[in-house]
């Protein structure tokens, strides 16, 4: 059972899913994050070591999910899939704040095979578990993943973002279009649509392939599942927290491991 | 003799239709905006801001904005944001252009601007302490913001000024009591 747990999940990255937070820096990139009209912006979105870096692989857009300020839906254009990045542009024609989220939600399992001792590992949804995974499985481990990238733009005056109550998610409570150098921004935490105390965050800067060191900032959110960052320098950031608990939505799986990644700009 | 008179009429005429108006019936301030003249290659004129803030950093009105208005398909809206800190303050929710504060673009030299308590962009305002803002961005250029504090209303008129390193040059206000 031990051994289980202990094996690091190499081919999350190749889905994109973050399963573990020394894994790979997934991320969503976009053109602009504050805008004084309605216009086009245009997103990278990478799985990689470096900050803001393509290195490693391109992400899966496949869950990718652009919300306008009124609700509805935007539909990626011009989406290309590279070797090391995934393109996309969005004509955002509303006033109000945008949040493109790309959100993940599978079971991880992993068992020994009766026949050949063999370790195996699988990924997949809970409808598959019992087709793909056999019946006398030995040492049978299920634990589930929950993880959301996201990035937020505005256009004009920034508008209220609907909440997804569901998993490990940011709640800014000074808006994404308000960080400024030098000023100190606040930001709440909530699993499931509940403020979450004890998360430990980090918030790296912009360029980590030019400096020597990573040198993130470390918060871990108070009793009312806050936490808050004075901005060093201006940039893009790229803000992670990390959860586990045992509410998972499939009886298999005894863990439910969340993950949550934000890229947000920080203007001088 | 009867020309002399009726020149003075006509200027005096003149004078108030521009919205100049004598100091004696209402409070105001006179700003004085200089944009500094830049030995570049490629020079675009700034976009300007002109605000006035209270001490708590709330906008108590926008004086002047001066921006690309003719550009095909408003284009020239996209740059406001570079006004970075009009933009956050106040910018963002407001729709221009806006009759008697947005205007186009100006050229390097100084820019003299009237305003009358309780007429036009300048609202009534609460005694307390206010801070003239005036911030300036420049394609590919850069960025300034030069704030002037002062105390209103001002029992004797007042002179007081800053100066930008960069994008600005001397920023001067006058309140006239």
């Amino acid at each position: 059972m031990r051994i289980a747990y202990r094996l690091t999940f190499c081919a999350a990255a190749l889905c994109g899913l973050l399963s573990h937070a020394q894994a790979h820096n997934v991320w969503l990139k976009p053109s602009s994050t504050v805008l004084s009209k309605a216009e086009w912006i245009t997103v990278d979105a990478a799985v990689s070591n470096d900050l803001f870096f393509f290195n490693h692989f391109p992400l899966n857009i496949e869950k990718l999910a652009v919300t306008a300020p009124d609700g509805g839906t935007v539909q990626p254009e011009n989406v290309s899939r590279g070797k090391l990045r995934t393109v996309f542009d969005l004509n955002l024609t509303q006033p109000g704040t945008y949040r493109l989220a790309v959100a993940n939600a599978s079971l991880n399992a992993s068992y020994k095979d009766r026949a050949t001792g063999q370790t195996k590992r699988w990924r997949g949804t809970l409808d598959k578990l019992a087709a793909e995974v056999p019946a006398d499985a030995v040492d049978l481990a299920v634990t589930e993943s929950v993880s959301r990238i996201e990035t937020f733009v505005t256009v004009g005056k920034p508008s209220a973002l609907q909440p997804i109550n569901h998993g490990l998610e940011l709640v800014p409570v000074t808006s994404p279009a308000d960080l400024v150098q030098g000023e100190k921004a606040t930001f709440v935490l909530h699993v499931d649509g509940k403020p979450a105390p004890g998360i430990e965050v980090e918030v790296i800067a912009d360029g980590t392939r030019y400096r020597n060191q990573i040198d993130p900032v470390k918060a871990t959110t108070d009793a009312q599942g806050r936490f808050s960052v004075t901005w060093p320098a201006a940039g893009l950031y790229w803000i992670e927290a990390s959860a586990k608990d045992g509410k998972t939505s499939a009886a298999p799986a005894k863990e439910r491991r969340l993950s949550y990644v934000a890229t947000v700009e920080v203007l001088p | 003799m009867a020309s002399a008179i009726a020149s003075t009429r006509y200027s005096l005429a003149l004078g108030t239709g521009l919205g100049v108006v004598p100091a004696v019936f209402a409070a105001g301030l006179n700003i004085g905006v200089e944009i500094p003249r830049m030995d570049v290659a490629e020079y675009h004129r700034p976009y300007v801001a002109a605000w006035l803030e209270r001490a708590d950093n709330a906008v108590a009105g926008t004086l002047a904005v001066w921006y690309e208005v003719k550009k095909r398909d408003n284009e020239g809206v996209k740059w406001l944001k570079d006004m970075r800190q009009w933009w956050r303050r106040t910018g963002r929710e407001l729709s221009v252009p806006i009759d008697g504060i947005t205007g186009p673009t100006r050229p390097a030299g100084r820019h003299d601007l009237a305003f009358s308590e309780g007429t036009g962009p300048l609202p009534k305002l609460p005694a307390g302490s206010y801070k003239l803002v005036v911030e300036a961005s420049r394609e590919s250029g850069g960025r300034e913001v030069v704030t002037v504090p002062f105390d209103w209303p001002a029992k004797a008129p007042v002179s007081l000024k800053d100066q930008g390193k960069s994008e600005l040059g001397a920023i001067t206000l006058d309140l006239k009591p």
